[in-house]
């Protein structure tokens, strides 16, 4: 297998959805008991029968995730450097045909970012944009990453998908770990839902990891889009993708996110909704799954949620974001991407996971091991 | 008592400082375990203002050595260079050689911790490397100038214990440097069993960090890690899986 789409095509969504749907009690019990996992032991923990088994499915959840990566969580900050973008996306407030003021950090003003994010604390950035190819590109990138290298010890990027040439020039350039969520594996709607622009490319996007996977990246986050799409497929197929890539790309690391749609200026109303109960399910199917993924939330979730979701098997917050390019200092009252539901600042958030005997954990790499 | 390259250790129970829920419950095991060797991974360090470090302020006791890991590279290249920036920041020429390529089971590259212990060793640095538990590896290590070899007892983090018991008591038998048992002791009984079987030292980190105290389970291990180097320098009874009261094969010998 050259790509995931080979892998791909031979699923068909309506016969995957149905066999999810199809699990019985009986297999989650065997998903439960046995020690290492399957695919089909995954499809056992997402579907609505696993839902009565919640409370042990956390409690192995639980362990699992402190013997791998003890009581701490990581904390990473995200900084939007750009909201110009050419595709057409119905669920996003930087949509092509929003009509919002575009603008793209200059150097100076990326400074003045990054010293009110330094003075929260941060060592782990995440770099994110839209997708403009005139302004945001492969150079433009270089230029940020040589910007802030010497102020921040790992650095992620949620921006457009690259091709293997420009992920192979980023790297030495201290990228560390690129997210490229797939929104939806449901190939019609994806159509539906980015009608324009080069995102509009499904393929493109999907054999994205695999481009990374080819470039050596340390570290890539996969994910959808909850919201669009029937989220226990959705999830399946995000799980099987993990799996391809583990095998394939043996020295990468992997972390997973499970966005759920939020409303934002003239937005999308979800099509699926999903309560906290089946996110925690979600999240803890993942980890049952897989024990050394990495799995992280956002602010897009409320404050209690985050609060209790601490001991349940994630692995990494943050905390005080701004999801507009400038919000932290240099235009703060721009239009974000989306409305974030967690205002605490991370200081806060920082006491709340020590309260729950966590620590909260700033720096975890250093540029410098990667030369 | 043990000596490692210049250095003698009272305790022979090393520890590892990740994974705590906090900095002080880390600080009050790793003093309840009498640990005088302690390994930090450099990722998790500031490397340009150690002396405030949050972390390392925690651990600067007379008795403590501070022993830097290069958790986080790939390959010999990346390994020797986080072992120079070890050098410069926290000012030791000890380093704890970890090498794996495989981020999902943190198996160590035999091929690259070769490379990097041979040209560690010859600029100077006290290597102690991170390995399966490979006989033959540990002795090319040896040639290679490890001050120590640290043979896996089982995957790092795994709380298995010594599934590699068959090849730890080979790598015991013939090596010539202490030989550290790391990773997968999950129990103060496995730290016991491989004290008892010869060991110099184990090192353990998850078993005592992610247990519901990590302070008394750290005094658990210093106590198993002591019984178990009596137990050694003892010489236990062989076990016997049979009967030997009487001798009915060679009884007639005697008539």
């Amino acid at each position: 297998m050259n790509n995931f789409t080979e892998v791909f095509k031979t699923f068909d969504w309506e016969e995957t959805k149905r066999s999810i749907y199809a699990k019985t009690s009986q297999d989650v019990e065997r998903a439960l008991s046995t020690q290492k996992r399957t695919l089909e032991d995954f499809k056992a923990l997402i579907s609505p029968s696993a839902s009565a088994y919640l409370e042990q499915m956390a409690t192995i959840s639980q362990k699992l995730t402190q013997k791998r990566f003890g009581k701490v969580i990581q904390m990473y900050v995200p900084l939007y450097l750009s909201n110009e973008c050419n595709n057409i996306c119905t669920y996003c407030g930087f949509s092509y045909d929003n009509k919002v003021r575009r603008k793209t950090l200059s150097n100076m003003e990326i400074m003045q970012e990054v010293a009110v994010i330094k003075k929260m604390g941060y060592e782990h950035i995440l770099l994110v944009t839209g997708e403009s190819n005139q302004t945001v590109h492969v150079d433009y990138f270089k230029k940020v990453l040589n910007l802030i290298r010497p102020h921040f010890a790992h650095i992620s990027m949620e921006v457009q998908p690259l091709d293997l040439e420009d992920y192979q020039q980023l790297t030495p350039y201290g990228l560390n770990t690129v997210l490229v969520y797939q929104e939806t594996y449901h190939q019609e709607d994806y159509k539906k839902h980015h009608p324009k622009g080069k995102k509009s490319n499904f393929d493109y996007r999907l054999e994205t990891p695999d481009r990374l996977g080819r470039a050596g990246i340390h570290k890539m986050g996969l994910g959808v889009l909850i919201g669009l799409e029937d989220w226990r497929t959705d999830s399946f197929f995000t799980a099987l993708h993990l799996d391809y890539l583990e095998k394939k790309y043996w020295q990468s690391k992997y972390s997973l996110s499970f966005p759920r749609l939020r409303p934002f200026s003239g937005g999308l109303e979800p099509k699926v909704t999903m309560s906290d109960r089946e996110l925690v399910q979600l999240i803890c199917a993942y980890r049952l799954f897989n024990e050394e993924v990495e799995l992280s939330i956002s602010t897009r979730e409320s404050p209690s949620f985050r609060n209790n979701i601490i001991k349940l098997g994630i692995t990494a917050l943050s905390a005080g974001s701004k999801t507009n390019p400038g919000g932290y200092a240099v235009e703060p009252d721009s239009l974000e991407q989306f409305e974030i539901s967690d205002e605490r600042s991370p200081e806060e958030i920082a006491e709340i996971i020590a309260a729950q005997g966590y620590e909260p954990v700033w720096k975890d790499w250093d540029n410098s091991l990667a030369i | 008592m043990l000596k490692i390259a210049d250095r003698t250790f009272n305790s022979r129970l090393f520890t590892g400082t990740g994974k705590f829920s906090s900095a002080a419950v880390m600080e009050e095991a790793l003093l309840s375990s009498g640990s005088e060797l302690v390994t930090v991974a450099l990722k998790r360090v500031d490397l340009k203002k150690h002396d405030h470090d949050d972390f390392l302020v925690r651990l600067k006791y007379p008795h403590i050595h501070l022993l830097p890991n290069t958790s986080g590279v790939r390959n010999a290249r990346e390994a020797v260079f986080a072992a120079q920036l070890a050098r410069e920041a926290l000012e030791t020429d000890w380093i704890k050689l970890e090498i794996h390529p495989d981020p999902k089971y943190l198996m160590p590259d035999p091929i690259e911790t070769l490379k990097a212990t041979e040209e560690l060793a010859k600029l100077g640095f006290t290597v102690l490397p991170y390995i399966h538990a490979d006989p033959v590896l540990c002795k090319r290590l040896e040639d290679a100038g490890s001050a120590a070899v640290m043979p896996l007892g089982s995957p790092i983090g795994s709380n298995k214990g010594l599934k590699t018991i068959d090849f730890l008591e080979m790598i015991i038998s013939q090596s010539n440097v202490p030989v550290i048992v790391d990773a997968g002791i999950g129990s103060p009984s496995d730290a016991a069993w491989a004290m008892e079987i010869g060991a110099d030292a184990v090192l353990v980190n998850t078993a005592i960090a992610v247990s519901q105290n990590p302070v008394l389970m750290a005094h658990a291990f210093k106590l198993a890690v002591e019984a178990g180097r009596m137990a050694f320098k003892a010489r236990l009874a062989s076990p016997m899986n049979y009967a030997v009261a009487s001798s009915p094969l060679t009884s007639f010998l005697n008539e």
